[in-house]
């Protein structure tokens, strides 16, 4: 299979959104775009899993590597592991629901679906590069549509949460950036991420090149104390933007502190694990303690989003293969389930004009079908057996387990801990939506239209295919977390 | 005698532009929209001419010198004074004196050319005051306006000034070396103190065209008072071609000193970007605020320029081809709006979409260029200036060049804020763009977006330094 497809069918997407005169064209283009990409990448996962089974052990499939600009060796060198295929399948699937969650968006159309299309390209090459330049590169892509998605559609203080959000995530790039230049002076010129993975970087390098990189990648996951663009760009967002946010842009700082800090630098992945495990368990509690405080339905889910991904960097940390497993696994878990919140919170507030919890109320009675995802969404957060947050939060607190000192131990609890606060939360705000007496004004209100109802769906599908058979993405991800430990083993 | 016309043809095609349009004004043939059209045929014809018949050699003794990698500058400054006769079309057509304006341009034009040819040190001061005068007067074209006047006094007293400290540099240096011929230079410089005192002289002269901070006082009174097309022309074509000589001679001549130079460059740098910055975030006029901008990019050009390397010449030309397509466009959009509307504030930028969405599409790709954000070419340009600077192994200063990015990203962000986020109640109107500017709007942008993703552009260059 051709990864450039993966690109290209966005930027054609794109280009044709941008072509088009009638926003009626515009949003069937869009999803058409996006509807074929999700059958590519589903694609990609059944081709991938068939050249696995047959044997097909090389550490990255359907290679592809093209000179760019030869007098600094980089190349336009694709690939996929199990990792990577999983991420590819998590964006298209947000990217689908995205597009049909702003069916009705009337400003600026055009401009929007464009902006869109070209933010999930950033998120496809990103995955799928192995080139340290073209990932960044990606990386970058990846911003401005956010910010310009933020700013000109967004609510509230929207100029202030873009501008942060720019600002915050275009540093953490930056620490990327030179990270990236001391590998590549300090690993034999070569911005290749399979060969920066062979040869032996030296041991003051990655000492430093590490928490560069982690940081870098780490402020785009909300790595604690660099989350503050979350809250803030999550609740000013449109719709279909703090879907991507949460859903898309966060996994992609997840999946380069995976695949570029600590595969490429074992050393310092473990010199420095117990500071991220301190961090993340911050993130963790400090997340969900914050999430009681809040009243209003983004803010609520964009602070719990603080404490999910603090899971991810939890596993990452723990530097055990079940742990990492677990972290990839919640990656994707998160991506769907909070895209899925914010879809949910984006038809309430359509009809209600409120995002604020105490002003709703026996909303159950006229939306049957908007709460009860609602709920179903609300337990998936909370760790439900049978939904997928359940699965991924267990398998990294089995992971953590492994590590039988003291200190591993308490962070580990105290991220459990996280569960109850995460319940009493979710219930509250679940409560207070849902139940108790209706207001008068809201007597008339529609339940979800149509492409409402198959944007939620085909991220339900995504949760609860995880969530019932968890087996099928243990098995894509675990051989690439595999790897990574045993460059971690190998490791000093 | 063939030898003189074909190693001196890009100089020789200027001149016959130049003796072509004073034969124009004396028989008093054409109106001004005639006049223009041929002078971008003209432009046109002479650019693609650039790319044909080129030879290697030296002229007069070794006065003049071209290769392969002059060529290239001189070709790309040839395409930066094309994109200025379109993309300033109406501001021409109105002009009272067009044939003198363009006279003057393309003299100072001739005159960076002999600068970048220059073998021999009083070679090279002669063509740079040839570059610099015709400006002076260019800047006080706005002549119903007492700024521009302004301008142009300050841009003569402080060329001056630096002129005379560039005598005294050349003076010493020929007292402490016996020579002025840049072949002869690196083997007799032995750093010794009175040989540092002159190259710190010449130095200043450079860093003062440059406009590097501290000797950057000049630029913003200048940039905004005279009309944008001198702006432009400042900013773009006079730097490229000042930065391109600038790297010469420090990796050809002054070799020698590197350890001496490779310090002020890093210091020069460091300032010039934080200090460019810094008073790019408060400006309001869109002029002074790109005049702040292009100094920060000068500091940018420096980390290129610290390297001493190849790359880093490369990285340089290939950063100033891209500057060229996006800070002519930013200017183009700039001059449309000053023009036919009068307005220059960023407030008056509120609300541009709604009524302008092309110019401000364009407006926000050459803004995004200068800052370099992907998939524009400006992200190339600034990542290959950075790793240039890198293979020195100097990361700190790396560092503080990333984290300028972000700072400017800051104030770029602030323009695109007011053009799509915020609300007005009296946006400028709807321009209409004649068919000239407008192609010339198209040719910047496609070039800013493609110029970055078609890779051999750089591996040309690159190719070509070598």
């Amino acid at each position: 299979m051709n990864l450039l497809l993966l690109i290209l069918i966005p930027l054609l997407t794109a280009v044709a959104v941008f072509m088009m005169q009638n926003n009626n064209q515009v949003r069937w283009i869009a999803f058409f775009g996006s509807a074929i990409q999700l059958i590519l990448s589903l694609g990609l996962y059944v081709v991938y899993t068939n050249a696995r089974n047959h044997g097909d052990t090389a550490q990255m499939l359907f290679e592809q590597n093209m000179p760019l600009f030869k007098s600094w060796n980089i190349n336009l060198h694709l690939g996929v592991d199990g990792i990577s295929v999983a991420m590819i399948m998590l964006t298209a699937f947000v990217v689908v629901a995205g597009v049909l969650m702003s069916w009705k968006m009337e400003k600026m159309t055009k401009e929007f679906y464009f902006l869109l299309i070209l933010l999930s390209m950033g998120a496809y090459g990103f995955f799928i590069s192995l080139d340290l330049f073209v990932l960044f590169f990606f990386l970058e892509i990846a911003v401005i549509p956010k910010y310009l998605l933020i700013g000109v559609w967004g609510s509230g203080k929207k100029e202030y949460s873009a501008n942060k959000l720019a600002l915050m995530l275009m540093t953490g790039s930056a620490l990327v950036l030179v990270g990236m230049f001391i590998l590549y002076f300090g690993g034999g010129k070569s911005f290749d991420i399979l060969q920066l993975a062979q040869t032996t970087i030296p041991t003051w390098t990655q000492h430093i090149c590490f928490p560069l990189l982690f940081v870098g990648f780490g402020v785009f996951t909300a790595l604690f104390p660099f989350h503050t663009w979350v809250p803030d760009g999550h609740s000013s967002a449109p719709t279909a933007g703090s879907m991507f946010l949460a859903g898309i842009s966060m996994k992609l700082g997840g999946y380069g502190c995976l695949r570029v800090a600590t595969y490429l630098l074992p050393e310092g992945a473990k010199e420095y694990a117990n500071i991220i495990l301190l961090l993340s368990a911050i993130a963790i509690l400090y997340g969900a303690f914050a999430t009681m405080m809040q009243k209003d339905l983004k803010y609520i889910n964009a602070y719990s989003s603080i404490s999910h991904c603090g899971f991810v960097l939890l596993g990452i940390g723990m530097l055990t293969k079940v742990a990492i497993t677990g972290a990839i696994m919640q990656m994707v878990s998160h991506g769907l389930m909070t895209a899925l919140f914010f879809a949910v919170i984006g038809i309430i507030y359509e009809r209600t004009h409120t995002r604020q919890v105490n002003e709703m109320g026996g909303l159950l009675k006229v939306m049957p079908f908007t709460i009860t995802l609602l709920f179903i969404v609300g337990l998936c957060s909370l760790g439900l057996p049978g939904l997928s947050g359940f699965v991924a939060e267990m398998t990294v607190f089995v992971g953590s387990w492994e590590n039988p000192d003291t200190f591993h131990r308490i962070v580990t609890v105290a991220g459990c801990m996280s569960i109850v606060v995460t319940a009493v939360y979710i219930l509250r705000a679940i409560g207070k939506t849902a139940m108790g007496p209706l207001k008068e004004e809201y007597n008339n209100l529609s339940d979800a239209a149509w492409h409402e109802k198959l944007a939620t769906i085909i991220l339900l599908v995504g949760i609860i295919a995880i969530g019932v058979a968890p087996f099928w993405l243990n098995d894509l991800v675990s051989p690439g977390a595999e790897l990574i430990m045993q460059k971690i083993q190998m490791a000093k | 005698m063939n030898e003189f016309f074909t190693l001196m043809k890009p100089e020789l095609l200027i001149m016959a532009i130049l003796f072509l349009l004073l034969f124009i004004k004396i028989s008093k043939g054409l109106a001004n929209d005639k006049l223009l059209q041929f002078i971008q045929v003209l432009l046109l014809v002479n650019f693609v001419a650039g790319f044909f018949l080129n030879a290697e050699g030296k002229l007069f003794d070794s006065m003049y010198q071209t290769n392969a990698m002059i060529i290239l500058q001189k070709n790309i400054l040839n395409l930066g004074m094309f994109f200025i006769s379109l993309l300033f079309t109406d501001w021409f057509r109105k002009c009272e004196h067009l044939s003198e304006f363009f006279m003057l341009m393309l003299s100072a034009l001739l005159g960076m050319f002999y600068m970048m040819s220059s073998g021999n040190l009083l070679m090279f001061y002669l063509s740079l005051e040839l570059a610099t005068i015709p400006v002076a007067a260019m800047s006080n074209f706005n002549l119903d306006k007492k700024v521009s006047s302004e301008a142009a006094i300050k841009m003569i007293l402080s060329s001056a000034f630096s002129s005379g400290i560039l005598l005294f540099g050349i003076s010493l240096l020929y007292g402490a070396t016996g020579t002025l011929s840049f072949a002869e230079m690196p083997a007799l410089l032995t750093s010794s103190p009175l040989q540092i005192l002159a190259f710190v002289c010449l130095f200043t002269a450079f860093a003062f065209k440059m406009s590097v901070v501290p000797f950057h006082f000049w630029t913003a009174d200048v940039y905004e008072g005279s009309p944008v097309v001198v702006t432009s022309f400042l900013s773009v074509i006079s730097k490229g071609a000042i930065a391109f000589v600038f790297v010469s001679t420090l990796f050809k001549v002054f070799q020698p000193l590197h350890d001496i130079w490779y310090n002020m460059i890093m210091v020069l740098s460091v300032m010039t970007m934080l200090i460019g910055n810094l008073f790019a975030l408060r400006q309001q006029n869109i002029k002074r605020f790109l005049a702040f901008s292009s100094i920060a990019q000068v500091g940018f050009i420096l980390v290129g320029m610290s390297s001493n390397s190849t790359q880093g010449t490369a990285s340089i030309i290939y950063f100033i081809c891209i500057y060229i397509f996006s800070n002519l466009a930013a200017f183009g959009v700039a001059d449309l709006i000053s023009f036919f509307t009068g307005k220059e504030n960023i407030d008056d930028y509120k609300g541009l979409y709604q009524t302008n969405p092309l110019l401000s599409w364009v407006l926000a790709l050459s803004l995004f260029s200068l800052a370099g954000i992907p998939p524009t070419a400006g992200f190339f340009g600034k990542l290959f200036l950075l790793s240039a600077g890198a293979t020195t192994g100097n990361y700190i200063f790396i560092g503080i060049a990333a984290v300028n990015m972000i700072i400017s990203l800051y104030y770029y962000l602030r323009i695109i804020r007011a053009v799509f986020m915020d609300k007005n109640e009296t946006p400028v109107e709807k321009i209409s763009i004649n068919p000239y500017t407008k192609i010339g709007l198209y040719i910047c942008s496609a070039g800013i977006v493609l110029i970055g993703l078609l890779s051999w552009v750089y591996d040309y260059i690159e190719g070509v330094v070598n």
